[in-house]
Parts: structure tokens; C-alpha cells; sequence
């Protein structure tokens, strides 16, 4: 399945519930709510980008301003190469499940993903085989995250549409496993759809 | 329609007596169902059947319907159907198939218990009607079909007539219609006769229908050979170019004192003149009509006749209206029971119209008098047969309309229609009443009925009447609130399984006389077949 994924990182922190992973360049991190999944050769394990930073490299050492004097944006960096090392482009994902054999689990896997696991981005195919049941909705709806759940899971949603052969039954059926998940909280459920609502 | 389509919901909660909640999926349309639409509740051992009698909106959460979404919002909409917001079924069960093979072979059953939690609820195919409802047989007719349904719901017409039945339904809504039809039914596969007492002259042989077609025929235009039709007025059946079999004519020497009494209303008669009658017959015997209507003066009164100078005239005021009834004459040689019999003893079904004698007076008294003295002459039959071990008279159904008339509580116990209801098939005797008011209708009476189709009825009373007695009622009667306002009937008893709304069957166009077997040659042939089996 591997091919079928372009490897964008590796793990730098881990939990049993979800990993950082810094990307190999930077600002190129899977876009927020994506399906990634670290691989190892024991176990392949999926998680949803819901946190992107940029920031130093040397924790403490904040970048200063720099473009006063130039034209654009991209002169600053062009003007200062070293820049790019001084930065770098991490991103966290929660785990919702993983692989065991060729059968995928939509529950936590037994060992969080190991430091220097190589992270990938899952393309088309491996989107289309992972969102064919929704099992993995309750752990990232119910999670504790430091931003808003209702853009992480809006944006997931809207991905994995895209790859659906049918976007918007795709999102109707998803938006049905919410309302039974949300079934006591209208407003949360209110807010996602109005997210995916223009799918 | 694919099993995929049918599909309804599942199971949430309910009991036997209340019914079953049946949550819809989301892909089912609420507006798709219709009360009367039947469903099958796939249970763990058998599959029960039920009647839709309740549909009603759900939301998980109440802040839906607080803050509900924009109405542009069809992705919402979408997605929140059958998630949080839902429809529910109320469903009656009422039969159940299946079980161990015993219970296959015996066929539906009536229901004791509920399906469990959950159990998957679809919409009942044609194939399931069919197994409840049977097809079409040497015994059963087709009478209409299930709302949305092509299947054809048939009554077990030799079950059907063992008891005596009703058709009910306010004015219009197709009462005379299922009675021809029925007729037809009988006179096809119940092995009974019928003696009808068509008021309006719509059974035998013509009658009108509001729709394009006009005019339709009645049961001896299709049946020649097997229906005979007798008429109290000549003149008019002449006018109407009907082939009448019989005029009848009856003498006041025929009308006994029980007559009276049930036209005490309709005659404007006091109880205490009532009571004179018995008096006067007593002492004039069988002509004490003339005799009473030829005193003219209460001191012309023989002796021992005490009855008061009011009481007379108010009787002779009552009986004075026999004499515009041109059928009736002072003495009739003929003998108007003995000829009906013969008819209904060569198989052949008689309707007596009324011609231009509508009123109830004229309907009640000839009714009742004929149908006394053939059920006298069906009971000493009948008996003797027993005694003799000899084949008892063919089965007779009479038909009644306005039938509140000779069964409302007041007069039920008095007249031989209250008897033939309440002793059931003792004499071969049963009755087929119609009537648009059954609340009129004495309450046992009511209770006797073996089956009862009734079209659309908006009273409330007449509802509770003719639903008193039956498992669901509650809910058969939101049912019933909620037919179409002509042709649809609810149909529940002896001879179907279990209630059923119907669209009842064209009557009609050409090719519904044609669908009847109105074919001449095979009607005489059955006829004659079924006098040699009768007779041997
Ligand atoms: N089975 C039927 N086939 C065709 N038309 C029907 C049928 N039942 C009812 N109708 C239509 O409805 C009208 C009223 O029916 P009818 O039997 O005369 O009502 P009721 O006897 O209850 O007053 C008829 O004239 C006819 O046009
Ligand atoms: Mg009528």
C-alpha cells in the first residue's frame, strides 16, 4: 500500500492517542483533516492532520521581521537561504486506527507509532478503502483537541468526499452517522454540517 | 419493486394490545405510507403482519424542532432524516405466519405475542397478501384490492354467509355498489339465494351511478338465468322496460298486529294503539285490517274491546295510509311467499323492487312480512329436514337496506330481523343489512354480524358502532376516519383473516361485467349443475 502514499515526515513525538510528525520541507505539510498513516514494519497506523505549526527550530529563538526593505514575501526567503533550516513544519494527527494483517481497525492500535516512523500522506486509493465505513467518526468527533473538533472533523469529511464516487451521498451518509453521534447535541452537529454542507 | 425498496424501519417498542412503534429508515418516506397499508415484521421464529394505523414525526432532540434548519437547506434536511428527526409507524399486528411446520401448514395465525426489538419491518409484498388473503377459488370472490396493491383480497363467501353480515358507510360512498357486488359473489360461489328488497330498484335490474357511465346493470341484466326480479309496482318497472318475473300483491288479510307494531313510528301510532292492534286481531281475526278500518264509531265496538274513541281514530289515521299503497288490496289470491320460495328453491335469486313506493312505510311492512313468513316456512323446513335426516332448504341471505329501521333497539326484539341476526345459521336464514346510520342499530345486533365492510363513516357515534367488539379498534377507527370518501371499504370478521382496507372492484365498464362471468351459457350450465348436486 506504501506506493500508494507519498512520505511527507516522520514521527517526532508520540502517544498512544496521536503523534507530531515534521515534514521533510517545509510548509508542506498534509493539509489539515487529511489521512495520514505512519508505517513501520510491524504496523501501519491512520491519523487525521488536526494541527499544522510552523515555528524555529531552536525552541526559545523566535524569527524576527525581516521584509522591510524587501518587495514581496518571497524575496525575504530568496534573500536568506538559511532561513528554511532555521524553520521548520510540524503537524499533529490523531490516531483513529490501524492496520493488522490486511484488515483495517477503527480502533486505537496497541503501541503508539515508534519516533523516526516514516509518516505518508494516503492517496486516492487508500482514502477511498478507509472512508468506506465511517468507525472512525466516534474517536475523532469525542476527542480532546487544542482546536476547534468541529473544523478537524468538517475538513476530514471534506477530503474524503472528494474521493467518494458519489461526494454528496458521501456526505449525507457521514452527516448521518453525526446526527446519531451528536444525537443529544444539535448545535455541534449544526455546526459540522453547515462546514460540509458545500462539500 | 425490488425487497431493497421495501423496506421500512425497525422495531422500537410497543405491545400487543397498544401496537408496535416501527422507526422509519431514513430512505422511507413518511409521505409515502398510508394508514391501511399493510406491513411484515420479520420476527426471530415467524413473521408477523400487521395494518399501519398511525404515522407521526419524531426528533431526537428537541432543540431540532426549536432552532430547525433554514427550509433552503436540503443537505440538513437530508441528513437529519431518519437520524434526528424520524418517522414512526404505529402498527396493529394482527396475524402471524409461521414457527414450526405445524404452524406453516395450519397458515396465519392471530397474533399472541410482538416481535422483539428491532426486528425488521417492510412493506408487504404481493406475494404476502396473497398468502394471507388467498387468490381466487371455487369459494372465494375478489373483492377489491389493498390500497397500492394489485393483489386481489377475496372473501371466503361460504364462510360468509353462515353468519349474517352488514355493509355500512354514509350516503354515497359506495354501499349499493359492494352490495351488487357481493350479490354477485354469492350468487357465483356461496351455494346460498338471496331474497334482496331493493328499495330503489338499483339491484335487479338497472341502476345508476353518478360517474360517466350513468346507468349500470343490475344483477339480472348479467345473470339472467339465476335472478328473478319481482316488482310492487308495474307500472313503473314497465316504464324502466325491467323483464319482471312477478307482481306482487299483498292483502290486508296478510298484515298481522307484529307488523304494526314495528310501523308504530312511521304510522305516527300511540303504544296504547299499538296494543288496540293485538286486541282487534284477536277478536277479527285474519281481516281485522278491513274490519278495523270499516268501524265507525269506537261505540261500534264489539264487546269486550276496550279501546278508547282517540286510540281508534288515531289507528284508523295510521292504517288509512295502506291505502295509498295500491299493492296492498283487501284480499290477494295469490301467494306471494309460495312463489318466492319456489324461486329460491330452484336456486334462483329473487329481488323485489319497490318501484315508486319508497317510503320507509311500504319498505318496512313488506319487508318484514314477507321475511317472516318465508323464515316461518324456512324454520319448519329446516326442522324436519333434522328429524327426517332429509337435505334442509338451500341457504337463504336476505338483504335489508335502512336497516336501523327493523333493527334499533326499540324494535330489534320484535321483528324477524332481529331474530335471524341473533340465532345466527339456525334455519338456513341469514341477513345481508345496509344501512348509513349503524348507531341506529341495536347494539347485539351489531355484535352478531359475522362481517362487516363499511365504506367511509364520519360520525363519530356510527364509528364507535360498528367497530364495538373488534381487537384495535382504536386504531381501526383512524382507519376507518380516514378512507377515501367513495369505493374503499375497511372490511373485518368471519371472512377475511384480518381487517383490510379495499379499493372495492370496478363495477361498471364492460369489461367488469365481463371480469363477473356474466357469460350467459355457463351461469345456466353451473345453475343446473349445482340443482343436480343439490337435489341429486
Ligand atoms: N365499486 C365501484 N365501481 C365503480 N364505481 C363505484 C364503485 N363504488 C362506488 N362507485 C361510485 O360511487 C357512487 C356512489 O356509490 P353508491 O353505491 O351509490 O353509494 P351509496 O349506496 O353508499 O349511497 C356510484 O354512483 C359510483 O359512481
Ligand atoms: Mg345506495
Amino acid at each position: 500500500m506504501t506506493e500508494l502514499s507519498s512520505r511527507v515526515g516522520e514521527v517526532i513525538e508520540a502517544s498512544t492517542v496521536e503523534f507530531v510528525a515534521q515534514c521533510y520541507e517545509l510548509y508542506r505539510s498534509p493539509p489539515l483533516g487529511s489521512l495520514v498513516k505512519t508505517a513501520d514494519e510491524n504496523a501501519e497506523q491512520y491519523g487525521i492532520v488536526y494541527n499544522v505549526t510552523t515555528s524555529s527550530i531552536e525552541p526559545g529563538r523566535r524569527p524576527i521581521a525581516r521584509g522591510k526593505d524587501e518587495a514581496n514575501e518571497a524575496d525575504i526567503y530568496s534573500n536568506s537561504p538559511q532561513l528554511a533550516k532555521l524553520l521548520r513544519t510540524e503537524f499533529s494527527a490523531i490516531l483513529v486506527g490501524h492496520r493488522h494483517g490486511a484488515e483495517l481497525r477503527y480502533y486505537l492500535p496497541p503501541h503508539p507509532p515508534r519516533i523516526h516512523s516514516f509518516v505518508y500522506q494516503c492517496q486516492s486509493e487508500e482514502v477511498k478503502e478507509f472512508s468506506r465505513a465511517f468507525e472512525f467518526l466516534p474517536m475523532l468527533v469525542g476527542a480532546q483537541l487544542p482546536v476547534p473538533v468541529e473544523e478537524v472533523v468538517a475538513a476530514c469529511l471534506r477530503q474524503m468526499s472528494r474521493e467518494a464516487e458519489d461526494p454528496h451521498r458521501f456526505l449525507v451518509t457521514a452527516g448521518k452517522e453525526l446526527a446519531v453521534l451528536l444525537g443529544n447535541d444539535f448545535n455541534r452537529l449544526k455546526a459540522i454540517l453547515g462546514r460540509i454542507r458545500a462539500g | 419493486m425490488t425487497e431493497e425498496y421495501n423496506h421500512l424501519g425497525i422495531v422500537v417498542s410497543g405491545s400487543l394490545t397498544k401496537g408496535i412503534e416501527v422507526r422509519l429508515d431514513g430512505s422511507a418516506s413518511v409521505e409515502e405510507m398510508a394508514v391501511g397499508r399493510y406491513v411484515t415484521i420479520q420476527g426471530e421464529k415467524r413473521r408477523f403482519f400487521g395494518m399501519i394505523t398511525d404515522i407521526s414525526l419524531g426528533v431526537t432532540d428537541e432543540r431540532i424542532t426549536l432552532s430547525p434548519p433554514p427550509a433552503a437547506d436540503r443537505f440538513t434536511a437530508e441528513v437529519l432524516a431518519g437520524t434526528g428527526t424520524f418517522g414512526t409507524l404505529h402498527v396493529l399486528p394482527m396475524l402471524t405466519i409461521g414457527g414450526d411446520t405445524g404452524a406453516l401448514i395450519e397458515g396465519p395465525q392471530p397474533v399472541k405475542t410482538v416481535p422483539a426489538h428491532f426486528a425488521e419491518v417492510r412493506l408487504a409484498s404481493q406475494q404476502d397478501m396473497e398468502t394471507v388473503f388467498g387468490g381466487e377459488d371455487a369459494r372465494k370472490f375478489y373483492i377489491g384490492t389493498p390500497l397500492d396493491m394489485e393483489t386481489k383480497i377475496c372473501l371466503d363467501l361460504p364462510e360468509l354467509v353462515k353468519r349474517s353480515n352488514g355493509i355500512f358507510g354514509k350516503s354515497g360512498t359506495g354501499k349499493t355498489f359492494l352490495t351488487r357486488i357481493l350479490l354477485i359473489g354469492m350468487l357465483q360461489k356461496s351455494a346460498a339465494v338471496n331474497l334482496v328488497f331493493d328499495m330503489h330498484n338499483e339491484y335487479g335490474w338497472e341502476g345508476s351511478s353518478e360517474s360517466k357511465h350513468g346507468k349500470v346493470k343490475g344483477l339480472k341484466q348479467l345473470f339472467p338465468a339465476s335472478v328473478a326480479v319481482f316488482t310492487l309496482d308495474e307500472e313503473s318497472s314497465k316504464r324502466r322496460k325491467v323483464s319482471t318475473d312477478f307482481v306482487v300483491r299483498i292483502g290486508y288479510d296478510e298484515i298481522e298486529p307484529e307488523d304494526i307494531a314495528l310501523l308504530r313510528q312511521t304510522l305516527n301510532l300511540t303504544d296504547i294503539a299499538v296494543e288496540a292492534v293485538y286486541q282487534l286481531a284477536r277478536k277479527y281475526g285474519r281481516n281485522w285490517v278491513q274490519s278495523t278500518l270499516d268501524i265507525e264509531d269506537a261505540e261500534e265496538l264489539p264487546e269486550g274491546l276496550n279501546i278508547h274513541e282517540s286510540t281508534l281514530q288515531n289507528l284508523q289515521r295510521g292504517l288509512n295510509t295502506f291505502r295509498r299503497l295500491p299493492f296492498l288490496t283487501p284480499h290477494s289470491s295469490e301467494n306471494v311467499v309460495q312463489r318466492i320460495l319456489e324461486y329460491l328453491d330452484r336456486g334462483i335469486n329473487v329481488v323485489l323492487e319497490f318501484g315508486r313506493y319508497t317510503d320507509i312505510t311500504a319498505y318496512i311492512l313488506v319487508a318484514n312480512l314477507l321475511s317472516r313468513r318465508i323464515y316461518d316456512q324456512y324454520r319448519s323446513r329446516t326442522e324436519k329436514a333434522t328429524a327426517e335426516d332429509s337435505i334442509p332448504p338451500r341457504p337463504l341471505v336476505i338483504t335489508i337496506e335502512e336497516a336501523h329501521k327493523f333493527l334499533n333497539p326499540v324494535v330489534a326484539n320484535q321483528t324477524i330481523f332481529g331474530t335471524i341476526a341473533r340465532e345466527m345459521r339456525k334455519y338456513n336464514v341469514t341477513l345481508l343489512v345496509i344501512d348509513q346510520r349503524p348507531s341506529g342499530i341495536d347494539e347485539e345486533v351489531m355484535s352478531q354480524l359475522g362481517t362487516k365492510i363499511t365504506c367511509l363513516l364520519d360520525n363519530e357515534r356510527d364509528i364507535d358502532a360498528v367497530l364495538a367488539g373488534v381487537s384495535g379498534r382504536n386504531e381501526l377507527k383512524s382507519v376507518l376516519a380516514k378512507l377515501e370518501s367513495k369505493q374503499q371499504a375497511l372490511i373485518f370478521g368471519h371472512a377475511v383473516p384480518m381487517p383490510v382496507v379495499v379499493k372495492t372492484r370496478e363495477y361498471g365498464s364492460a369489461a367488469s361485467y365481463k371480469d363477473f362471468g356474466s357469460d350467459e351459457a355457463e351461469t345456466q350450465k353451473k345453475t343446473k349443475k349445482d340443482i343436480e348436486e343439490l337435489w341429486g
